[in-house]
C-alpha cells in the first residue's frame, strides 16, 4: 500500500512499529482511534434507533396482539440468553483489564470464555427461532394466527391464560414477529461478527499481539461487544417481558 | 519503548497510569458491576409477574437503562474517559431519542380533536 | 468583467511544476488503487462523481426532452418514472452528497488543519470503494430495467406495487450510505485529535467547520436510512408487514425514517458549499469573512436544528396536524442560520476590493440563487402553503434552485479555486468566466419557470400535462441545454489544463489559510514539517508580512 512515508532520517524519536507515519505521537493514534469507534458505535445506535421507533408505535397501537405474541416467547430461554450475555460482557471486561496488565494467559482465557458464551448465546436463538418456524410463527406465506384465535390449542398461551383475540387483533401479532425477528436478527448478526472478530482476536492474543503495551484492537472490540450486550438489555424486556400477568 | 512488567494487586485501586493503555479498572469493579446486573435481571423479571398498570413498561425501560448506564461507565470505562467521549455519547443519546420523541409526537397526536 | 484581478503567477518562462509531488510520488495503477493518500482518494472521487454526474446529467436530458411536449409521447410514462428516480438517485447519492465533502473535502481538509493525512487513511479508501460498489449497482440496476418509484421509495408503492428493482437500488443505497458515513467518522476525528499545534477550534478556515458540521450529520443520520430500506427490503421479500396496511402496519412509519435522514442530507450536502464560498468570498474580496464565530457557530446550528424538522417532507401524508405545526414552526426556524451566513458573506464584500475571477462569479451565483431557493423555502416550511405547493413543480423548482444553483455552483467554485493548488495549474480564465456566466443564464431560464409552473398547478414526477403548461415546459428546456453547455465547458477546459495550463506556483490567489502555503501541487506528506500556527484565519496582514518576508529573503545577496 503506497503510503506517505518521510524518510525514518526526518524522525528525531523512534516509535513503535505500531504506530503509523501520519500521526505525530502513540497518543495522538490511540486518542484518534478511540474517538473514531465510539463514533462508529453512534451510528449503531442510531441503526438500531430506527427499530426501536417503530417497536414503540406499534406496541402502542396493538398492545393486546404483542402481549399475547410475546407469550409465544420462552422467558427461561430468555432470561438464560440473558444471563449469558451479561456474562460475556464480564468476561470481556476482565479481557481488556488482562491485555492491560499484560497477562496474556488470562486474556486468552477471557476471549475463549466470550467466545464461548457468545456461541451459547446464538445456540439458545437457534433453539427458539426453530421453535416459531415449527409454530408457524415466522411472519410472511406461512404464518398462522391459530395460537392467538384459539389459544387452547397452543401450549404457550394456554400456560399464560390468554384469551382468543378478536380477528385483527390477532392479525397484528405478525407485527410483532416481524420486529422480533428483524430485531433480535439484526442483533445476532451483530453477534456473528463479534463471535468471528473473536476467533482472530484469539489467535493473535496467542501470538502475543495485544500483551505488548497495543491494546487498541481488545479494547475497541469490547467496546463493540458491551454495545451488543446493552442492546439486547433493552430487546430482552421489550420483547419477552411486556406483560407476565393476566 | 521500555519493558516493565506490571505487578499490581488487582484489588487495589488503579492507580497505573500508563495514558495508552488506557486507565485501568479494578476488577473488583467489574465483579460488583456484574452482579449488580444480574440483580437486575431478576428484578425486571420479577417485576413483569406483577401487575403494575402503567407502571409496568416505565419500570422495566427504568432497570434497562439503569443496566445499559453501568454498563457504558464501567465496562465501557466511560466515567473514566476524557469529556469528548463522554460527550460523544451524549450527543448519540440525544439524536436517538430525538429519532423516537419527534416521530411519537406524530402517532400520538393523529387522534387528537378534528380541525 | 474587471480588468483588476489578484492572480500572481510566477514567470512562466521559467516556472516548473515541482519535481516531488504527491502524483509523480509513485507510478501504476496498484499505487492509485491501494492508496492511502487522501489527495490521490480526492482525486479518484473527482473522476468517479464526474462520471455519475454525467450519466444524471443525461437522465435529466431526457427528462427535458419528454417534457417539450404535453403528451407523453417520446417515453412511455412507466420509463419516464424510471428515468427521473435514477436521475434523482444518482444526482442525490452518487454526486451531491459525496461532492464537496469526498473531493475537496478529502483533499484540502487535512492540509488546512495542518495534518498528514486523515485520522484513518484505510477507512478513506474503503469509503471510496464503497461509493463505487454503490455506484455499479446503481449501473446494474439501470441496466436490468431501472426502479421507478421516485427517489424517495414511498411505502406501499415500493414495497407492494412496483415490480421493478428496488432491491438492488436500496442495496446500492445502503452501501454508497457507508461509504458517506465513514467518511464523516473520519473528518470528525481528524478535525478533533489532528489539528497542528496552535491551530485552535476558532482558527479553522470555515470551510472545515461546515465539513465537520455535514460529518456529524452523515454519521448521525445515515443509519436511520440503512434501517429504512433494511425494513423495506424485508417487507418486498418476506412481507413482514411493518409498512403493510393490511397487517396493521404504517407506511407513514417509512416516511419517518426515511425524512428522518433526507432532510439532514440536502444539509450535508449544502454544508460544505457553503465552507467553500467563505472561503472563496473571503479571497476575492481581500477581507476576513464577517462575523467569523457567527458562520462557524451557524454550521453547527443548522446540523443540529436540521434533524428537528423533516416532516415538513410528509404534510400532506396523513401526519396529526399539531406535528405539522410543531415542524413547520421548526423548519421556520432552521431557515435562520443558513440566512445568517448570506448576510455575513454579504458584509464581507461590503467595503472589500472585488475582483470577479470565476471561482468568485460562481460564488455569487451561489449567494443570490441560494437566497431565491431558501426564501421559497419559506413558502414550502408553511403548512398552508405547503399544502398547495408541494408535489408540484414548485418543489422541484425549490431544491434545484438550492441543490444546483446553490450546491453545484458551490462545488465548481471549489473546483475551480483549489484546481491550482490540486494540479499546479491554472484553468483558462477567459471561458471558464463565460462557463460561468452561460451556467448562471442557463439555469435561471431552466428552472424559474418551474416555479410558476408549480404555482399554476402542475404536478411533478407527471410525463404528461396540460396544454396550457407547454410554453414554460419549453423555456425550461431551451435553459436546460444551455445549462448542459455550460457543465460541459468546464470538463473540457480543466482536462485541458492539465496539459497546457499556466503553472500556478503555490499561491495564485493569494490567499491566507496552510494549503496556499505550500507547493502546487503538494507534497505526499502535505508538509516538510508541521507548521505552528500563531494567526487567525483570513488574516491578510499576516499573508502580507509574510510575503515581505520572502521578497526580502530571495532579494537578499
Amino acid at each position: 500500500m503506497s503510503d506517505s512515508t518521510l524518510t525514518h532520517a526526518d524522525h528525531a524519536h523512534a516509535h513503535p512499529p505500531y504506530q503509523r507515519h501520519h500521526f505525530e505521537t502513540m497518543q495522538q493514534q490511540v486518542d484518534a482511534t478511540g474517538f473514531a469507534m465510539w463514533l462508529f458505535l453512534l451510528t449503531e445506535i442510531m441503526f438500531f434507533g430506527g427499530m426501536f421507533t417503530a417497536y414503540l408505535i406499534y406496541r402502542n397501537w396493538y398492545y393486546p396482539a404483542f402481549v399475547a405474541a410475546s407469550h409465544q416467547l420462552n422467558i427461561f430461554w430468555g432470561s438464560l440468553n440473558t444471563l449469558i450475555l451479561i456474562s460475556s460482557s464480564f468476561t470481556m471486561a476482565m479481557g481488556v483489564w488482562s491485555a492491560q496488565m499484560r497477562k496474556q494467559g488470562a486474556l486468552v482465557l477471557c476471549l475463549v470464555l466470550t467466545f464461548i458464551l457468545g456461541l451459547g448465546f446464538l445456540g439458545i436463538k437457534t433453539i427458539e427461532y426453530k421453535e416459531k418456524f415449527e409454530k408457524h410463527h415466522v411472519p410472511g406465506a406461512h404464518y398462522s394466527l391459530q395460537s392467538f384465535l384459539n389459544p387452547d390449542s397452543d401450549a404457550e398461551a394456554k400456560a399464560a391464560g390468554d384469551k382468543p383475540l378478536p380477528l385483527d387483533m390477532a392479525r397484528h401479532t405478525e407485527i410483532y414477529f416481524s420486529l422480533y425477528f428483524a430485531m433480535t436478527g439484526m442483533h445476532a448478526l451483530h453477534m456473528i461478527i463479534g463471535i468471528c472478530l473473536l476467533g482472530y482476536m484469539i489467535v493473535r492474543a496467542r501470538q502475543g499481539a495485544y500483551t505488548g503495551g497495543h491494546i487498541s484492537f481488545v479494547e475497541y472490540f469490547g467496546l463493540y461487544w458491551h454495545f451488543v450486550d446493552i442492546v439486547w438489555i433493552f430487546l430482552f424486556p421489550l420483547l419477552y417481558l411486556i406483560s407476565r400477568h393476566q | 519503548m521500555s519493558e516493565h512488567n506490571v505487578h499490581h494487586d488487582p484489588h487495589a485501586p488503579a492507580d497505573h497510569d500508563d495514558a495508552l493503555e488506557g486507565h485501568i479498572v479494578s476488577p473488583v469493579v467489574y465483579i460488583v458491576i456484574f452482579f449488580a446486573l444480574l440483580v437486575g435481571t431478576a428484578l425486571t423479571i420479577a417485576a413483569s409477574y406483577v401487575e403494575m398498570g402503567p407502571w409496568n413498561p416505565i419500570v422495566a425501560i427504568a432497570i434497562a437503562v439503569t443496566k445499559a448506564t453501568l454498563v457504558v461507565l464501567f465496562f465501557m470505562h466511560v466515567k473514566y474517559s476524557p469529556k469528548l467521549t463522554k460527550l460523544t455519547v451524549g450527543a448519540g443519546l440525544f439524536t436517538f431519542l430525538v429519532l423516537i420523541f419527534m416521530t411519537l409526537s406524530d402517532y400520538i397526536s393523529r387522534a387528537w380533536g378534528r380541525w | 468583467m474587471s480588468s483588476a484581478t489578484i492572480v500572481s503567477l510566477p514567470d512562466q518562462s521559467t516556472a516548473r511544476i515541482p519535481k516531488t509531488n504527491f502524483l509523480s510520488k509513485e507510478n501504476g495503477i496498484l499505487s492509485w488503487l491501494l492508496t492511502g493518500d487522501h489527495k490521490r482518494i480526492a482525486i479518484l472521487y473527482l473522476i468517479s462523481i464526474t462520471f455519475f454526474f454525467a450519466i444524471g446529467g443525461s437522465l435529466a436530458g431526457l427528462i427535458r426532452l419528454e417534457l417539450l411536449t404535453p403528451q407523453s409521447d417520446l417515453m412511455a410514462t412507466d420509463t419516464y418514472n424510471k428515468v427521473f428516480t435514477m436521475h434523482g438517485i444518482i444526482m442525490i447519492f452518487l454526486f451531491l452528497v459525496p461532492s464537496v465533502p469526498a473531493t475537496l473535502g478529502n483533499f484540502l481538509m487535512p492540509i488546512m488543519i495542518g495534518a498528514k493525512d486523515l485520522a484513518l487513511p484505510k477507512i478513506n479508501l474503503l469509503s471510496w470503494y464503497l461509493y463505487v460498489a454503490g455506484g455499479i449497482l446503481v449501473l446494474y440496476t439501470m441496466m436490468t430495467g431501472g426502479v421507478d418509484t421516485g427517489w424517495t421509495f414511498t411505502t406501499p408503492l415500493s414495497t407492494h406495487y412496483v415490480n421493478t428493482n428496488v432491491l438492488s437500488t436500496g442495496l446500492a443505497i445502503f452501501i454508497a450510505g457507508f461509504s458517506s458515513i465513514f467518511t464523516g467518522l473520519n473528518f470528525i476525528v481528524t478535525i478533533h485529535k489532528m489539528r497542528a499545534p496552535g491551530m485552535t477550534w476558532f482558527r479553522l478556515p470555515l470551510f472545515v467547520w461546515s465539513n465537520y458540521a455535514a460529518s456529524i450529520l452523515m454519521v448521525l443520520g445515515t443509519p436511520v436510512l440503512a434501517i429504512a430500506i433494511v425494513l423495506v427490503a424485508l417487507e418486498r421479500t418476506i412481507g413482514i408487514g411493518v409498512f403493510d396496511p393490511t397487517k396493521g402496519g404504517d407506511p407513514l412509519l417509512f416516511q419517518h425514517l426515511f425524512w428522518f435522514y433526507s432532510h439532514p442530507a440536502v444539509y450535508i450536502m449544502i454544508l460544505p458549499g457553503m465552507g467553500v464560498i467563505s472561503e472563496v468570498i473571503s479571497t476575492f474580496a481581500r477581507k476576513r469573512v464577517f462575523g467569523y464565530t457567527a458562520v462557524a457557530f451557524s454550521s453547527v446550528a443548522i446540523a443540529v436544528f436540521g434533524f428537528f424538522v423533516w416532516e415538513h417532507h410528509m404534510f400532506i401524508m396523513g401526519v396529526s396536524n399539531y406535528s405539522t405545526l410543531v415542524f413547520s414552526l421548526l423548519t421556520m426556524l432552521v431557515a435562520v442560520p443558513s440566512a445568517i451566513k448570506i448576510f455575513n458573506w454579504a458584509f464581507t464584500l461590503y467595503k472589500g476590493s472585488i475582483t470577479f475571477e470565476t471561482p468568485m462569479l460562481y460564488a455569487f451565483g451561489f449567494m443570490g440563487l441560494f437566497t431565491i431557493g431558501g426564501l421559497t423555502g419559506v413558502f414550502l416550511a408553511s403548512t398552508g402553503t405547503d399544502i398547495h405547493l408541494t408535489e408540484t413543480y414548485f418543489i422541484v423548482a425549490h431544491f434545484h434552485f438550492v441543490m444546483v444553483g446553490g450546491m453545484l455552483m458551490a462545488f465548481l467554485a471549489g473546483i475551480h479555486f483549489w484546481w491550482p493548488k490540486i494540479t499546479g495549474r491554472m484553468y483558462p480564465e477567459k471561458i471558464s468566466q463565460l462557463a460561468a456566466v452561460v451556467t448562471f443564464i442557463g439555469f435561471n431560464l431552466t428552472f424559474f419557470p418551474q416555479f410558476i409552473l408549480g404555482e399554476l398547478g402542475m404536478p411533478r414526477r407527471y410525463a404528461s400535462y396540460p396544454e396550457e403548461f407547454q410554453i414554460l415546459n419549453v423555456f425550461s428546456t431551451a435553459g436546460a441545454t444551455v445549462l448542459g453547455v455550460g457543465y460541459l465547458l468546464p470538463i473540457l477546459y480543466l482536462t485541458w489544463s492539465l496539459k497546457y495550463g499556466d503553472i500556478a506556483g503555490s499561491n495564485p490567489w493569494q490567499a491566507t489559510g496552510l494549503e496556499w502555503q505550500i507547493q502546487s501541487p503538494p507534497l505526499t506528506e502535505n508538509f516538510a514539517e508541521i507548521p505552528i500556527v500563531d494567526h487567525d484565519a483570513y488574516d491578510y496582514e499576516w499573508l502580507e508580512k509574510k510575503q515581505k518576508e520572502e521578497q526580502e529573503v530571495s532579494s537578499v545577496g
